[in-house]
């Protein structure tokens, strides 16, 4: 209307997209930090989405993989034996306690102030190779390998980024420098990383008949830590969608009842006003007094 | 306060020993209400609810935190894995306390838009300010908590701060520690801290109530009500009209909390604290942004080194809030009739988020430059520009009450000295 709302209008423009920029994930940031990291290129997830599921045998293929290739040094602490029952077939009661008591865990004191072994049971966390960090970072040659229960959360985009850093091994470009020691890796921060590429073809038997390629138990091994760390995930969002629904019909139903509440007290208020201008005829003209609603 | 004819014996005997219903029929229909709040006036309702839901989803994590350095991430992780619903009360509280700034924002910026702080209600203000002082406080002690590679190094961070006061900051900072590093100790004390601020800030939120009650609701035209022709009753107008927009909230909290709960979460703080491991970026939860910003943009001011001149301006930024009502010297309260005040308010606006946005990137070349440039304005919009344009700034008409459509004569006199328009006066005719 007038040029001073007009320069409102163009300075709540500015504010709105400021503030698109300073909501958008910090690319600039992150790329000037990595160097010449191409960008994480993103996948199709089963469990993308509101509405998006783990694939089951995928996160069966998955855990096979975490056991054969990676939990020879990365723990797994935060998840129970018991949680696998996620996992569906093959992952009932008995056989999740089958496959507990493979592993041992220290327990005790006894009835003689004695620690024992004894094989672990499905309350107990997933046993970890190494008995504690420095165990497991001195069979490493210095470098710890993390702990991957939350893995995928510990990452910008992680979930990508984890498939993106399990397929990223490579022989290094002519120009890369790789320290002694270091593994050239295309997605690595900074390009290199202290873990060798541990995937290779056929590496692990699906028993679903599933080809073992490499982007193969890549994929699944990443579906299966992206549970790890979200194991609450579809009931999550099932019960959100109920929630938001209710709470958006409720939300209309009020705004419905204000509507028809106010309308008496406009009523109201009109009566008072066309008095109110009887009176003042002599005033100035009417304006500005309007009831917002 | 009249006392009430109530025709139940019982309620009659109760209010006369300790009078509830009197009180709450006072509240919701004889209180006067400004009969033209729009929904920014809802934003108050919210961030008390906001904070019962606080301590509530608060009081539950307590029951299955372990504060202890040895133990309280995995602590954390037990509440989202295996407690019954402890995701559920983990997320609310983690968005919660998002949303509660955000909201709290909105709630001061209003306040700033429709000069609410100013005369009579400049206490009301003050104990705003204060609730959001220990808001700061007790956000940073919970993120603490959670004991990860963030919530160590913020701790680390601020708390060196401290090492700044000339003399005495070396002792201070061993002092809030309790030794010699950010260790078990701390992380018990603001633990301790953590369960108790919100309940004091339960308590200023009270006074905050009885200064706004005292002198009633401000509203978007900023005059005062003049009889009962501008006023109608909290019910059922306000609470169904505050209802409605808690309707909208808790939907937007729900969308957060169940379909994008971590999208705020730094990826850092899923690794456990490592005291030995420094991270490449230690950055701050969103709503401290600016702050962060502001402290890391001062350079060495005369013989002020600069991270002590950081420091004090940091708490400055909120400090300032404080002098508000009287730094600005304009006695038309609502920017609607305010037309230079009105545009410096929205680069305000931007200013603040782009000091937010330099708070996420390094304190290096162009954003060093931008943040310095944002700080500077930030002060001098509150120190030189708010008093200047109380002289200077001609008002638009205002009118005569809420309700009746007069306009007085623009209250500023041929000499351009402002004069008081009735309308702006004060509270003579207070209902
Ligand atoms: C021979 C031991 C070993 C095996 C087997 C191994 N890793 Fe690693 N991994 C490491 C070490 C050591 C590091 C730490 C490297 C560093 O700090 O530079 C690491 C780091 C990682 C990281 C972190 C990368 C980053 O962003 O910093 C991920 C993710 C990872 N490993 C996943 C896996 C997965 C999945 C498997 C199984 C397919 C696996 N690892 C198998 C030793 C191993
Ligand atoms: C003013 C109200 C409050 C604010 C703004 C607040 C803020 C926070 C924040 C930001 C966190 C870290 C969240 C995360 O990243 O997970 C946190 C954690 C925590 N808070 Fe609060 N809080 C408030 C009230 C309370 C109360 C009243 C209690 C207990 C009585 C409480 C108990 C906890 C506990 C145990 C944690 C650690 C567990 C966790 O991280 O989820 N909080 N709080």
């Amino acid at each position: 209307m007038t040029a001073s709302m007009r320069l409102r209008a163009a300075i709540v423009a500015v504010a709105l997209v400021v503030l698109v920029v300073v909501a958008a994930p910090d690319r600039a940031a992150t790329a000037a930090e990595d160097g010449a990291r191409p960008p994480i290129p993103q996948q199709l997830w089963s469990f993308a989405g509101i509405l998006g599921k783990y694939d089951d045998a995928a996160l069966r293929r998955g855990f096979l993989v975490y056991m054969d290739a990676c939990s020879g040094c990365h723990s797994l602490r935060h998840v129970a034996y018991r949680d696998l029952s996620a996992l569906g077939v093959g992952f009932g009661p008995e056989d999740i306690k089958a496959l507990a008591a493979q592993f041992k865990v220290e327990d005790g004191p006894d009835e003689e102030g004695k620690m024992f072994r004894r094989p672990a049971l499905p309350a107990d966390r997933i046993v970890s190779r190494f008995p504690n960090k420095q165990a497991a970072q001195h069979a490493n040659r210095g470098m710890y390998p993390p702990d991957l229960s939350l893995i995928t959360k510990a990452r910008r985009d992680g979930t990508n980024y984890l498939f993106a850093f399990l397929t990223g091994f490579e022989e290094p470009p002519a120009d890369a420098e790789v320290t002694p020691g270091m593994h050239y890796n295309r997605y690595a921060p900074g390009q290199q990383t202290g873990m060798e590429g541990v995937l290779s073809e056929d590496l692990v038997e699906y028993d679903d008949g599933t080809q073992a390629s490499v982007p193969q138990m890549a994929s699944d091994v990443t579906s299966f830590l992206a549970w790890a760390a979200d194991p609450h995930r579809e009931i999550r969002h099932s019960i959100g969608v109920r929630v938001v629904i209710f709470l958006l019909l409720l939300t209309l139903m009020l705004y419905a009842l204000k509507r028809e509440v106010w309308a008496h007290l406009h009523e109201r208020k009109e009566e008072a006003a066309a008095a109110a201008r009887a009176r003042n005829e002599d005033r100035d003209h009417p304006d500005q007094a309007e009831m917002p609603h | 306060m009249a006392t009430r004819r109530w025709k139940n014996g019982f309620v009659r005997w109760i209010d006369a020993r300790f009078p509830i219903f009197t009180a709450t029929h006072h509240q919701l229909y004889e209180y006067p209400m400004p009969g033209n709040l729009n929904y920014w006036w809802n934003f108050g309702s919210i961030a008390g609810i906001i904070l019962v839901v606080m301590i509530f989803s608060g009081i539950f994590l307590a029951m299955q935190y372990q504060p202890n350095t040895a133990e309280a991430f995995d602590s954390v992780e037990r509440i989202m894995r295996d407690v019954n619903y402890g995701w559920l009360m983990r997320y609310i509280h983690q968005t919660g306390s998002s949303l509660f700034f955000a909201i709290v924002y909105i709630h001061i910026f209003r306040g700033f838009y429709y000069g609410s702080y100013k005369s009579p209600r400049e206490i009301t203000w003050l104990t705003g300010c204060l609730i959001f002082f220990a808001m700061m406080a007790t956000a940073f002690m919970g993120y603490v908590l959670v004991w990860g590679q963030m919530s160590f190094w913020a701790a680390t961070v601020i708390t060196n701060l401290f090492t700044a006061v000339p003399g005495i900051g070396e002792s201070i900072t061993t002092w809030l520690w309790g030794g010699y590093a950010v260790a078990n100790p701390t992380l018990n004390r603001f633990f301790a801290l953590h369960y108790l601020l919100p309940f004091v800030i339960f308590a200023i939120v009270a006074l905050h109530l009885v200064a706004l009650h005292t002198t009633h609701s401000n509203n978007p035209l900023g005059v005062d009500m003049k009889g009962p022709q501008d006023t109608i009753p909290f019910h059922p107008y306000y609470t169904v009209k505050d209802l409605v927009g808690l309707g909208a909230f808790a939907t937007l909290f729900a969308i957060m909390v169940f379909f994008a709960p971590d999208a705020l979460s730094e990826p850092d703080n899923f690794i456990p604290a490592d005291p030995l491991v420094t991270p490449e970026h230690i950055v701050p939860e969103w709503y401290f942004l600016p702050f962060y910003a502001i402290l890391r943009a001062v350079p060495d001011i005369g013989p002020i080194p600069a991270k002590l001149a950081g420091v004090i301006a940091m708490f400055g930024a909120t400090l300032i809030w404080f002098l508000v009502p009287w730094l600005d010297r304009s006695k038309v309260r609502s920017a609607k009739f305010r037309p230079l005040y009105q545009v410096f308010f929205w680069v305000l606006v931007v200013n603040c988020l782009v000091l937010g946005w330099c708070g996420k990137q390094l304190p290096e070349g162009v954003f060093l430059t931008i943040s310095r440039i944002a700080t500077g304005y930030y002060f001098f919009h509150f120190i030189v520009l708010l008093p200047l344009l109380g002289i200077f700034e001609r008002p638009r008409p205002l009118p005569y009450s809420i309700s009746a459509p007069i306009l007085t004569p623009s209250p500023v006199s041929p000499a351009g000295r402002l004069e008081l328009a009735p309308a702006a006066a004060g509270d003579e005719a207070r209902p």
